[in-house]
């Protein structure tokens, strides 16, 4: 198979060229490690702290409020489990979203078993929270609210600045995960007052296995992994330093790139999504429909499954991915789905595409007339569309 | 993560499509759970499978299974046909992933059902054949504990 249209950026990117001549030096020249005393160890303090500077710029914060991480599901963990430890003698509730991921879902699941109470959020059809439904959740002793910046499977971008405000006239923190909206989205977090935020090198043409929390300063929290004194004693272990450089020079490129990524990411977009929408029958778009990320396509299917879609699709060389029970290991299909309302066997026909700025339009053109055929012969296979089109004639 | 005979059965479906006026035909499985299968059987006087035909709503293993599945039981007796287990299924499509058992107990009972279809249909008995049930899925799998 040579072809390969690879549209499941938001599970992770190619890592660009230009990030991975930049980590290079890190593994063979400078690996010194930076806690150490000689000036050959500088090399690495430097560059580590030079890339702090460019991710606390990129968010309008300061160097100091940027702690190295292992990615995205370790800052979603050390923010809620390290807000609940220091601050649960002022109180034990926390508000989140039905449709957070599963770093924030089974955190807050943990908590739960530890005496903490949590309130998940409705979202609408489009997967958007109610924000008078979160200010009816705050009690007394709520201490966090936890909302994503954008969802990873349906694209729908929250009113963060809204929810910031909200948080801040009551006194509550307020963490985002933004794993898949940093790089995509401007995010200014003294505007939108986001006390927490976690982010991931690998979704944005960074490498996999470093992230990064910011925590806003004179937060309590505490350490989340213990050992040495690395990042202001706040995350122990030696700091992988090829790959915060890989981070940072990410970041870099996602803020330079920006603009002009996105808007050729949403003219690719928008067209997949017309193209599908006009030219499948009995489909359905998945999330906001102008508030989502620039590369987020996600529809539903009726009548197929997804990860028969998702083989087929395979074996013309696109790589896809879905909400069907059959990707996740259990029977129910995708939390997101289930919570903007789609019936369990619509779910199951979901499809997410998520582009990168490589993508054209002949690209679409390929996978939209491969995804007519498959659907069309999942769809002659189905018994749910048999019965379907039974009743449509009788 | 699937052999090679599963890719090719999901390929390639063998009798995949309807009968008209068939002998029996049995539908196991629900959508909410993502898998459905319906076979038809054309069964003769002499109680052979004459011809077999699916049709299934799910994953590439729920396909392979029912491919497979009307395969073996294509040209039998229906005693040979109540033969033909999930076990038989799975070996035949060289070993399943584990997560993915279950749609071989789904292809074992839509034989069934369609092969009950035919004997309710005739007035008849089949050894060993029980009614089916309408959820294979009820209270078959428990949450993994995750932490």
């Amino acid at each position: 198979m040579d072809k390969l249209i690879y549209l499941d950026n938001a599970a992770t990117t190619k890592t660009a060229p230009e990030v991975v001549e930049a980590m290079l030096p890190y593994f063979t020249e400078y690996y010194g490690n930076p806690s150490s005393v000689y000036s050959f160890a500088a090399k690495s303090k430097e560059a580590e702290d030079r890339q702090r500077a460019v991710i606390a710029d990129a968010l309008g914060a300061k160097s100091n409020e940027i702690y190295f991480t292992a990615g995205g599901t370790e800052s979603d963990n050390w923010a809620i489990k390290a807000t609940a430890e220091a601050y649960e003698s002022k109180g034990k509730h926390i508000i989140t979203s039905r449709i957070e991921h599963h770093a924030v879902l089974h955190t807050c699941e943990y908590l739960e078993k530890r005496g903490f109470e949590v309130t998940y959020l409705n979202v609408d059809e489009n997967g958007v929270v109610d924000l008078e439904e979160l200010k009816q959740a705050i009690r007394p002793d709520t201490i966090l609210i936890s909302i994503m910046f954008a969802n990873n499977e349906i694209g729908t971008i929250e009113p963060v600045k809204e929810i910031g405000a909200i948080a801040k006239e009551h006194g509550i923190l307020f963490h985002t995960d933004a794993v898949q909206a940093f790089g995509q989205i401007p995010i200014q977090v003294d505007e939108m007052n986001i006390d927490m935020l976690s982010a991931s090198g690998h979704k944005l043409n960074g490498p996999k296995g470093i992230g990064f929390l910011y925590i806003r300063k004179g937060l309590k929290l505490k350490n989340f992994i213990h050992g040495g004194a690395q990042e202001r004693k706040r995350r122990a272990g030696t700091e992988n330093v090829p790959g915060i450089v890989g981070l940072g020079t990410a970041v870099a490129r996602a803020v330079r790139t920006m603009e002009e990524r996105t808007a050729k990411e949403k003219e690719v977009r928008d067209y997949l999504i017309d193209r599908v929408l006009k030219e499948i029958p009995y489909t359905k778009l998945n999330g906001h429909p102008t508030d989502r990320l620039p590369n987020n396509a996600n529809f539903s299917f009726r009548f197929i499954e997804g990860e028969s879609m998702l083989l087929s699709l395979d074996m013309a060389g696109i790589c896809g991915s879905s909400g069907s029970a059959c990707t996740s290991g259990s029977l129910d299909p995708s939390h997101v789905l289930l919570a903007i309302g789609l019936p369990h066997e619509i779910a199951h026909g979901s499809l997410r595409l998520t582009l990168n700025e490589e993508i054209t339009k002949e690209d679409i053109d390929y996978v939209v007339e491969n995804l007519k055929k498959i659907i069309e012969n999942l769809r002659k296979m189905s018994p749910l569309y048999e019965d379907f089109i039974k009743k449509q004639t009788n | 993560m699937y052999s090679e005979k599963v890719m090719d059965h999901f390929q390639h479906p063998r009798n995949m499509g309807e009968i008209e006026g068939a002998s029996g035909v049995g539908t196991v499985g629900n959508a909410k759970c993502g898998d459905i299968m319906r076979i038809y059987l054309d069964i003769d006087d002499n109680q052979i499978i004459r011809d077999v035909k699916f049709k299934t709503f799910g994953c590439g293993a729920a396909v392979a299974t029912s491919s497979m599945a009307t395969e073996l039981v294509k040209g039998k007796n229906i005693k040979e046909a109540m033969q033909v287990t999930n076990k038989a299924v799975m070996e035949a499509l060289d070993g399943l992933p584990p997560v993915k058992v279950h749609c071989s107990l789904l292809a074992e009972e839509a034989i069934h059902a369609a092969l009950w279809d035919y004997a309710q249909k005739n007035g008849i008995e089949i050894e060993g054949l029980e009614k089916p049930k309408s959820d294979i899925h009820e209270g078959e799998e428990e949450e993994d504990e995750e932490y």
